[in-house]
């Protein structure tokens, strides 16, 4: 047998546990460890990853799902910790009818995210002092990720983080988001404000800060905008959420 | 610039990083899992990056799937020269071994048949890493719960891989254990055969014993049976920088340094012997 088709059988072997695919690796208790250490490792990373939901669904309930992940799709990645990319995909269908399942799994996955993404100072805020105001846009820091939300998710994850007796599970209001991002070195979030998405969406397709209260305008009226979006450039301030004006 | 590793060092986990941050951890040097580091930014390089200030730095791959028929990954090796150009360690390893085929990954440490196909397979596969780090890389031998059929044994493998690529080896020595008792050889003749001038590292850890097979899990002490071995190989070899690895059921690093005492006090006993 050729060193390709060993390497395929083997992977046939983890994948399927059928017991042809491990005859044809010569059988024996070797290959049942083999089995065993693939689909732990998976199961303890998937656990690691999704700490809050492991709580939300209990370990049985965890487990079982993730028995069906691992099934239904094998790893790729050469990093384990990438391993649970599509989890919070799967774990929607197998809970239609409980949306905050799937939204702990995000908030989950995306905390894991920000937590090692990329570094950036936060801005100090004399900086602004100096910036022209006619030109200057806002440029969020790397990490931050907008999700948008239909439960109170969040609610109940930061209540599971703390060891709380979490809230029931609930729908959102229409529009909710959650802003996601690292202060320093440790991943924070909260529910965006009225606008805040939409100022921080047309900040990052390069619209200056002037025209961006311009376009608030529209919808608030002019002084109502500047006010708004200035309370906003605040709050990041504030919140460590800007690493640039210009 | 790089340091040279030398004498007595643990794998630096997450329950001790304050002591390695701080450097008071009694150690010569730490090791990490690159892949753990191999990512953006945030604490867990920030935290490398400190402890690397207080301690030379060792690289230990389990991802680079050295011996795939179908080769290395570009993304891979591109993402660990960038953190071995950041990191600037001592030593990068890996082991002999392969965890991919085509588009899955096993995240397990899977057994090679020692074939004429597969050292070629593997050579090859070495040589490229080697270029795409510029440096030279020590592999490490596995330890196995299946031994397939082939034309030589694990050692004469490994020795015919350094002649063939430059490589060094990083000699687990409980792998060794482990293997000889799951497979049935003698670690003596392992040992004989190994080109000590080629070993670059040693690794020493704890395994358990399963149902049919000892099984390697670093979650124990290190045992008197490969205390044992590892004073064998440091006669045969003579002075190599020499870690423990404890990856589960982790005690208090006080607990970890005593029995890197003990990896000294075998190495010392074999200097004056020799």
């Amino acid at each position: 047998m050729s060193l390709l088709a060993l390497q395929r059988n083997f992977r046939d072997w983890l994948v399927t546990g059928e017991d042809s695919s491990a005859a044809a690796l010569g059988g024996g208790p070797g290959t049942a460890v083999y089995q065993n250490n693939y689909r732990t490792a998976l199961v303890s990373s998937l656990a690691e990853t999704f700490q809050r939901l492991v709580l939300w669904l209990g370990e049985d309930g965890f487990e079982a799902a993730a028995a069906r992940y691992i099934d239904a799709r094998p790893p790729s990645s050469w990093t384990l910790d990438a391993y649970g990319e599509d989890f919070t995909d799967f774990v929607a269908t197998l809970w239609p009818d409980d949306p905050e399942v799937a939204e702990i799994a995000l908030i989950d996955w995306t905390v894991g995210q920000v937590f090692v993404g990329p570094d950036a100072d936060a801005l100090r805020p004399e900086a602004l002092a100096v910036a022209d105001w006619e030109t200057a846009g806002i440029h969020a820091v790397p990490s931050l990720l907008v999700l948008p939300i239909t439960t109170n998710a969040d609610a109940i994850w930061q209540a599971l983080a703390t060891a709380e007796p979490p809230p029931p599970a609930e729908m959102a209001e229409c529009g909710a988001a959650l802003l996601v991002w690292r202060q320093g070195l440790e991943p924070v979030f909260r529910r965006a404000e009225a606008h805040e998405c939409d100022v921080l969406a047309w900040s990052a397709a390069g619209e200056g800060f002037a025209a961006v209260c311009a376009r608030l305008a529209d919808t608030l009226g002019e002084e109502a905008a500047v006010t708004s979006a200035g309370t906003l450039l605040g709050r990041w301030l504030a919140e460590g959420m800007i690493a640039a004006v210009g | 610039m790089s340091d040279t590793l030398a004498g007595f060092g643990l794998g630096m986990r997450r329950p001790h990083y304050r002591s390695y941050i701080d450097g008071t951890a009694p150690v010569d040097f730490i090791e990490v899992i690159s892949e753990n580091f191999m990512i953006a930014g945030g604490k867990p390089l920030d935290t490398l990056m400190k402890a690397r200030r207080n301690y030379p730095l060792a690289l230990h791959g389990v991802s680079m799937s050295i011996g795939s028929a179908d080769g290395l990954r570009d993304d891979y090796l591109r993402e660990l020269r960038r953190l071995v150009d950041l990191m600037e360690p001592a030593v990068v390893s890996d082991h002999l071994c392969w965890t991919r085929i085509d588009e899955f990954n096993s995240h397990d440490l899977l057994p090679l048949p020692y074939t004429e196909e597969a050292l070629d397979v593997v050579c090859r596969n070495i040589d490229r890493a080697q270029e795409a780090l510029g440096r030279r890389m020590l592999l490490e031998n596995p330890s196995s719960y299946i031994a397939f059929p082939g034309a030589m044994t694990e050692w004469e493998f490994l020795a015919e891989m350094t002649r063939r690529t430059g490589c060094g080896l990083l000699l687990d020595v409980n792998n060794i254990y482990v293997s000889a008792v799951n497979h049935g050889f003698a670690a003596s003749d392992y040992l004989a055969g190994i080109p000590m001038d080629a070993v670059g590292q040693i690794h020493l850890a704890g395994h358990v014993k399963g149902e049919h097979l000892l099984i390697d899990t670093h979650d124990q002490p290190v045992p008197d049976e490969v205390w044992a071995l590892y004073r064998a190989a440091t006669a045969l070899a003579g002075p190599v920088p020499t870690m423990i690895e404890r990856d589960d059921n982790i005690p208090e690093l006080e607990a970890l340094c005593a029995e890197l005492d003990i990896a000294r006090s075998i190495a010392a006993d074999e200097r004056i012997a020799a």
